[in-house]
């Protein structure tokens, strides 16, 4: 778990600082110096201040989940007489009442199934157009490419409401495979975007090798390039389930039937209704259960997360 | 061959571009349009109007209220979000004086820290919008429980119902959320800059602060900057905090309303949606005009290492 990624694998980052450095002279330490001997006792006073601080920081992430965590295994009493109390008993009645009664099963199952397509087709077709966009020249292949990373900056909210009447006109709203569509299509710039420049990494001995020997462009693609790129297309993938799995405005615009609420609009609804029900422990408890799936999947490749996210920044 | 790969390149593209182009690319084409008509959103009829919504939009007071919470929410959560993690990125990477005999280092557990405070940024924001719902809770919410256990009752608040405070709990939801996210993108540009300028600055006796202004800081100027729009766009956003946290549309006496949810509000509960489509753009001008604005005023002589 605390196997950390080292920043330099970091795509984006360059490793060009291996050079000598143009800038300042370098001088040569004298003989007998160490950092520690120099700065001993101002680098012990300051270590201890800035892990203190650390710490504060760490608390102030982690306290709130936990406090969530605690409060999702109490009674309702126990809540409001001693919100800060570890619970007397632990009950995990909360999360199978908020499993089963309070329909996060199936929020928890629409959200599966509404990620996992959505999840395959971004990656299908991301793949597909980021392959020909890194590897073959063709007129307009600027312009597509630009109108697929374009899409990254413009503020979504803006598209919304023209996207509703588009999904209206062709009966998608209130759909599940309409809102996989919509999911694919606003992951794509992302994915055109890592993936080309990955693509454009590759060697393209291996691709040329099995087109002699009689492979058709799109068994290359299938069977050799596709393999090859499996790196790139984990970071991409898992950036896209997080995407995805978090996705709040599009299902509250695009989807309110009820029966086909994603995880975050269905808890978001509960929580507005609770307020008059006051199942506070159920509603915890559907909370701790969002929540584990993403921070599960976080710690297992918290190397490939980091590193996918920050690279979608620096460019 | 050359038949062949074209039809290729046309088999391999079409899906995807027919996908974009109806989904992503259209909408956004649309909604311009939709800005000049007086188009409710429920019928299909509808007329253009010219600059009308343009001219209505100007003078409606919630318009500029919540632009004025956007500005200010553009201006405190970017500053602090990054402040934060610079800080941290440099207590991270830097602090650790004198540690395996290198001029610079971590601190000792840096990796783990790192780990632990990008947590919030894997969570959806709905559900951190809700968990701290919860933890502002008047009543039983973690932070009035906490100000009471240490004696501190005068502090405890309506949190979220308190038009004066509403805005506030907001950011500071947003900061935490997004500041574990800077810690690990500023701790990847800071160690690419070479231990040497670090060596250098030890030996003519810099301090730590004086080696994070005259280092660290300019080496990362270029990460910053991106930061600072890629930050100033999820501000100017907002909406998913507004619309679960904050009672009503748009807080107590709208004092959290936003552009984003403004837009929101226009369109399905108003039935304006030629206006909420003018709002849109409004938008979208201010987010172009603050990367312009960002970027000019971050320009700097390129340090080249």
């Amino acid at each position: 778990m605390t196997s950390h990624a080292e920043p330099s694998e970091l795509p984006g980052v360059t490793k060009e600082d291996e050079a000598p450095p143009a800038g300042p002279v370098r001088k040569q330490p004298p003989p007998g110096f160490t950092p520690e001997g120099r700065l001993g006792s101002e680098g012990k006073v300051l270590n201890v201040f800035s892990h203190g601080i650390l710490v504060v920081w760490g608390l102030l992430v982690t306290l709130p989940l936990l406090w969530a965590v605690m409060s999702s295994l109490k009674t309702d009493k126990q809540i409001f007489t001693s919100p800060w109390g570890l619970p007397s008993a632990l009950h995990f009645d909360n999360w199978s009442r908020a499993w089963s009664k309070s329909n996060i099963g199936d929020f928890f199952l629409n959200t599966i199934l509404v990620v996992g397509c959505s999840l395959i087709g971004t990656m299908l077709l991301g793949s597909m157009a980021a392959y020909i966009l890194a590897r073959f020249e063709f007129p307009g292949k600027r312009f597509i490419y630009f109108m697929f990373v374009g899409g990254m900056s413009f503020p979504i909210i803006l598209a919304l409401v023209p996207l509703f009447f588009v999904m209206k006109n062709m009966s998608l709203l209130n759909t599940f495979h309409g809102l996989i569509l919509v999911y694919i299509a606003y992951s794509l710039p992302f994915t055109v975007f890592f993936l080309t420049s990955f693509f454009k990494t590759l060697p393209s001995s291996v691709a040329e090798a099995a087109l002699i020997d009689g492979a058709s462009h799109t068994r290359t693609f299938f069977q050799v390039m596709l393999p090859m790129a499996k790196p790139g297309l984990i970071s991409v993938g898992i950036f896209n389930f997080l995407g995805q799995w978090n996705q709040y405005m599009l299902p509250t615009v695009l989807n309110t039937d009820e029966d086909k609420r994603v995880l975050t609009q269905g808890l978001v609804q509960l929580a507005a209704s609770q307020q008059y029900k006051g199942d506070w422990s159920a509603l915890f408890a559907g909370l701790v259960l969002a929540m584990l799936p993403v921070l599960g999947v976080y710690i297992l490749f918290q190397r490939q997360v980091q590193a996918g996210l920050t690279a979608g920044a620096l460019k | 061959m050359q038949h062949g790969k074209y039809r290729f390149i046309a088999g391999f593209l079409a899906l995807p571009v027919i996908l974009y182009a109806v989904f992503v690319i259209s909408p956004f084409v649309q909604a311009i349009y939709y800005s000049f008509t007086d188009w409710t959103g429920l019928s299909s009829d509808f007329k253009m109007v010219g600059f009308k919504n343009y001219n209505w939009l100007l003078h409606d007071d919630l318009f500029w209220k919540a632009v004025g919470h956007n500005v200010v929410l553009l201006l405190v959560v970017p500053l602090v979000t990054l402040g934060l993690g610079l800080f941290f990125a440099f207590m991270l990477n830097v602090g650790g004086r004198g540690r395996k005999n290198s001029a610079i280092s971590g601190v000792r557990g840096s990796s783990l820290y790192k780990v632990i405070y990008f947590f919030p940024q894997v969570l959806s924001i709905a559900i951190v919008a809700l968990l701290f719902q919860f933890t502002y809770n008047p009543r039983n919410g973690a932070i009035n429980a906490f100000l009471g256990g240490i004696g501190l009752e005068s502090l405890q608040q309506q949190w979220l119902a308190d038009p004066k405070l509403a805005l506030w709990c907001l950011m500071a939801v947003m900061v935490w959320s997004n500041v574990g996210f800077y810690v690990v993108l500023f701790s990847a540009g800071m160690s690419s800059i070479p231990k040497d300028f670090y060596e250098a600055a030890l030996l003519d006796g810099a301090n730590r602060i004086k080696t994070f202004f005259k280092i660290t800081l300019p080496l990362l100027w270029d990460t910053v900057q991106t930061g600072w729009i890629y930050m100033g766009i999820i501000a100017l956003d907002a909406f998913a905090v507004v619309q679960i946290m904050t009672v009503g549309p748009g807080g107590p006496a709208d004092s959290t309303q936003v552009m984003g949810y403004y837009v929101y509000t226009k369109t399905f509960h108003d039935g304006q949606a030629g206006r909420a489509t003018t709002i849109g753009v409004a938008m979208l001008i201010v987010t172009l005009i603050f990367a312009v604005v960002v970027t000019r005023l971050g320009r700097r002589e390129r340090l080249e290492y």
